[in-house]
């Protein structure tokens, strides 16, 4: 055998190094190819004319005039994709007693928000396309629109959908029993209630398709911009009725995507069967203001939080109440449940407590539907639990860093199973804690806040500690009937000049999925990095997987790439081992040359091997086949989910009379198992935490009482831009996972997860002083001057 | 129902405008209402320009007119007749920003790269007019650029460093030309 090399001691060692993304320098030039950017022969445009109303029964479309408009090529209505499209419901069965309305690409005879969908037209430009739906009037009759989450739940309340038999979605609880006892007998009881507001993920780039159907061979071709082709292949050849080896979903560059562009949105269902009832190409991009009210929206919960903690700040119990409000059905194929579902199931989550409950309510409205975003519950979950423990840490007079040293659970207690039935494979609160007081000066940052507070000035400091869900395995989506796959799949060859090309299910959207694959490639063969070309991102190239979501794609597709990489070895190392005669056991490869594993010495090109397999293979013993080409799948075991964890810490000053917030600085400490790409996984940290200060300060989907949308522009929804932001510094704690070779665990969700509960702590921290408490976010200035009772 | 087509009609006639795009003399025949980002990226095939908000408000369409940062998604491609249109192609050709591509590129100052283009061209406009802008100046001149995957740093980060390394090139020309 060849002496036992760990990853870093090899001479191409990628994994764990910081190397430039080698896709990003043509972004850079201006020479990225989003499907914003495509045009194809033939191709038209739709645009869709959209409910004004947020809940009504559609009496009669009159679209003649438009119809007759010179450029128009088709309009078409709910009736009419409903002749080709079968409908979708977005329920999963290990939600027991969910329900939710079968949707269709567009409505037949009721709109459920404002901003849905009604009307299609396809025509020579979108111009011109936009310019007939002003000619179409629809009749609509107005029925009482649910808004608020509160009202929806109300016994007595109108109906969402009139014909359901409530507003209610789904329900479930977790009770670990005995949990009154453990609150009757407590020194402390905390009690809160929390609300979190809407908000949308905001791609840079909106959702874009092109679907191309080619009526003679049958043949489906969609230009997507999302994170999931496989999934979109199976979900339009079902639905439509295509055989799926002829539906070949492409996505190219996309402009964004955290969660957003992996669900199915009725426009574009209704392009690809537009484009089939055309035989033509397709195009719809979604405007900015299309995509405030038609992309999904998430967190809109109310949550009430029980904790009970005895004398010495111990914490006992939790018991808490989730309700959320959807929209008017369950997102297809995903659902609109796992965000709450994970709310409950993550509460909690870094302490060892072991008595809780927890009740979800998930509920419908007449709003555009909720669905997962980037940290999908994370925040809310860590927001609930972190400013509890803060209160508790109060009660029980303890400093917040103290009060968690007490409570998260010990980094030699795993494995474990938590509460609500997580099982959690090893952790590293402690240690996280002991870097984050180090890297903030905490307590010479205390001493500060102490000295300015005297001289009028107010700085909160805050403290959030996380556990986030990464690498899921079929538990998650695959249990419940979802045809979504927790497998990657990569084929991986050595070209006849020695070349490495992989085609790998996991999907890019700027993280550097392909950058770290390459990285892990090159590593495990022994190449220069260079001379690995990774191609993603179409389902007619690569094999089938789950592509990239859930924080899976460095340990899920980076395990497969591994694995791939290592056959794909074994077999150059074969061929190696027949043209040296000498034991494959005995060679390695090292920079492109085939060496001997024991001296190093250089003893064949690798690019050799590849001339005699592919060319002179006459030259090989007889019933010699090279495999030089090597397909391989494969699919998380073990864990259901690679938890990892992390700690966040930030500094900011409230300005008491304007309620106005400084962010002054950041500080994380993660750890996702094996770092492939230091600099990309602090980058994504980095990313994540600023998505999380948007929550925490900005961001709010706002509604009118009848349902409308009244922020739904750039201008109005405030996103975080460079000015508010802070720096942030990074830390890591490297805990890899034992369930795959790689070791590696997500680290894309793990920003968000706890900056806007760090916020909310922070902000707290400052209005002590005042006696003043915050418990909703955004975090508004108005909501601060009303807290200091001066609004 | 007559007027609106009459309407349609009118806004159908094209205009024909010329302008200098990218050092190369252009001609388009647009519609009045087309607007300058639509204009570059479909008739031209510039795509590197991007529309992100449509009102001026994240930056993706900046582009410069006449040597100055503009967003081409609020200016109607008529309006722009005459002008000189630099965008992230040819600025990219031109070299002139290849050591903020390069230190981007080095700090991983992109993901999704959507962004990117407006980002170099206000980046390039900061630089000119500025030579050492404070970090702080950084952030404000790109409080109208809106990037939803970074968190801002790496590309203040960047800029930064381009300003340095510009100034000291600039310190040692001018040594060189005083000796």
């Amino acid at each position: 055998m060849t002496a036992p090399l760990t990853p870093l001691d090899r001479p191409n060692s990628y994994i764990g190094r910081s190397v430039p993304r080698p896709n990003a320098k043509r972004l850079l030039a201006g020479r990225g190819r989003y499907v914003t950017d495509i045009r194809l022969p033939r191709m038209l445009h739709a645009a869709f004319l959209r409910s004004p109303h947020a809940h009504a029964r559609i009496i009669s479309i009159d679209a003649d005039a438009a119809r007759a408009l010179a450029g128009v090529h088709l309009i078409a209505t709910g009736a009419d994709l409903a002749r080709i499209c079968t409908p979708w419901t977005g329920t999963l069965d290990h939600f027991k007693g969910m329900t939710s309305e079968p949707q269709l690409p567009l409505p037949l005879d009721r709109v459920v928000w404002a901003g849905q969908a009604v009307v299609a037209v396809v025509a020579d430009s979108r111009a011109l396309a936009e310019d007939a739906l002003e000619l179409i009037s629809v009749d609509y009759e107005e029925l009482p629109a649910v808004v608020d989450l509160d009202e929806a739940r109300q016994p007595g309340t109108p109906r969402a959908n009139p014909a359901s038999q409530s507003n209610i979605c789904f329900r479930t609880q977790l009770d670990s029993g005995g949990v009154d006892e453990v609150f009757v007998a407590a020194a402390h009881v905390i009690e809160q209630q929390f609300s979190f507001g809407r908000h949308t993920p905001v791609t840079l780039e909106p959702r874009a398709i092109v679907a191309d159907y080619e009526p003679d061979s049958g043949m489906l071709t969609v230009h997507h911009a999302t994170q999931t082709p496989y999934q979109f292949q199976d979900l339009y050849s079902r639905h439509y009725n295509i055989p799926e080896a002829r539906v070949r979903v492409i996505a190219p560059d996309i402009g964004g995507s955290f969660g957003m562009k992996l669900h199915v949105y009725h426009e574009d269902m209704a392009v690809v069967g537009l484009s089939m009832m055309l035989g033509r190409p397709v195009k719809y991009v979604a405007d900015r203001i299309e995509s405030f009210v038609s992309d999904i929206h998430a967190r809109d919960h109310r949550v009430q939080a029980r904790m009970a903690i005895d004398a010495d700040g111990k914490i006992l119990a939790m018991d808490v109440h989730d309700a959320t409000a959807i929209g008017a059905f369950s997102t297809y194929p995903r659902t609109s449940v796992v965000e709450g579902n994970q709310v409950i199931r993550l509460i909690g989550a870094p302490y060892g407590f072991t008595s809780y409950r927890a009740a979800l309510e998930v509920v419908f409205q007449n709003k555009v539907q909720t669905s997962q975003y980037r940290a999908v519950g994370h925040p809310i979950a860590c927001a609930v639990t972190e400013r509890m423990v803060d209160i508790a840490a109060g009660r029980a007079g303890l400093d917040p860093l103290a009060m968690r040293d007490r409570n998260v659970i010990a980094d030699d207690a795993y494995p474990l199973v938590s509460p609500t039935g997580y099982k959690f494979e090893a952790l590293s609160h402690q240690a996280c804690l002991r870097r984050l007081r180090e890297i903030m000066d905490y307590d010479a940052l205390r001493g500060e806040q102490a000295e300015l507070r005297r001289r009028g000035v107010h700085r909160g400091i805050g403290i959030a500690t996380f556990v986030e869900i990464t690498n899921p395995s079929p538990a998650f989506y695959g249990v419940g009937g979802a045809r979504i796959s927790s497998q990657d799949g990569a084929t991986i060859s050595l070209t006849p000049t020695g070349e490495v090309r992989c085609a790998i299910s996991v999907t890019e959207q700027g993280q550097g999925t392909e950058a770290i694959i390459g990285q892990i490639v090159a590593d495990q063969l022994g190449l220069a990095q260079e001379h690995v070309k990774v191609i993603t991102g179409d389902t007619e190239v690569t094999p089938h997987g789950g592509a990239t979501w859930a924080c899976r794609g460095a340990g899920i597709g980076g395990e497969t790439a591994l694995q791939a990489a290592r056959r794909l070895k074994a077999n150059i190392l074969a061929i190696a081992a027949l043209v040296l005669q000498e034991q494959a056991a005995a060679l390695d490869i090292v920079d492109g040359q085939v060496v001997s594993a024991a001296s190093r010495q250089p003893r064949l090109d690798v690019a050799e091997i590849a001339r005699i397999a592919y060319f002179r293979s006459d030259t090989l013993p007889p019933g010699t086949q090279a495999q030089l080409t090597v397909s391989h799948h494969f699919a998380p075991q073990g864990y259901p989910f690679a938890f990892t964890n992390g700690i966040q810490g930030c500094s900011l000053e409230v300005d008491v009379d304007t309620g106005f917030v400084k962010l002054l600085k950041h500080y994380v400490v993660e750890d996702c198992g094996r770092i492939i790409n230091p600099m990309l996984v602090d980058e994504q940290l980095r990313g994540g935490v600023v998505q999380g200060l948007g929550a925490a300060l900005f961001e709010e989907c706002r509604y009118g009482e009848t349902g409308q949308l009244l922020n739904g522009s750039l201008a109005d929804y405030l996103v975080p831009m460079a000015m508010e932001m802070p720096d942030i510094v990074i830390d890591h704690v490297e805990t890899p996972t034992a369930d795959t070779i790689l070791g590696a665990k997500g680290c894309g969700e793990a920003g968000t997860a706890a900056a806007s509960a760090c916020v909310l702590n922070a902000v707290n921290d400052a209005l002590t002083p005042f006696g003043a408490s915050i418990n909703t976010i955004p975090i508004t200035p108005a909501r601060i001057l009303k807290a200091l009772n001066r609004y | 129902m007559s007027s609106i087509m009459s309407d349609l009609d009118e806004a159908d006639a094209t205009v024909r405008v010329r302008f200098v795009v990218n050092g190369r003399k252009t001609a388009c025949d647009v519609a009045p209402r087309d607007t300058l980002v639509d204009c570059l990226r479909t008739q031209l095939e510039l795509t590197g320009t991007h529309a992100g908000c449509e009102m001026g408000a994240c930056g993706a369409c900046l582009v410069q007119l006449d040597g100055r940062a503009v967003h081409a998604c609020l200016m109607f491609a008529v309006q722009a007749d005459g002008a000189r249109i630099d965008t992230i192609e040819g600025l990219s050709e031109s070299g002139v920003i290849a050591d903020l591509q390069a230190e981007f590129h080095r700090r991983n100052a992109l993901q999704c790269g959507f962004c990117t283009p407006g980002m170099l061209i206000n980046a390039h406009e900061l630089l000119s007019n500025v030579a050492r802008p404070s970090r702080e100046a950084i952030r404000d001149a790109l409080s109208g650029n809106f990037c939803r995957c970074t968190g801002y740093e790496a590309i203040v980060d960047a800029i930064a460093a381009v300003a340095e390394a510009r100034a000291a090139k600039a310190a040692q020309g001018a040594e060189g030309a005083s000796s």
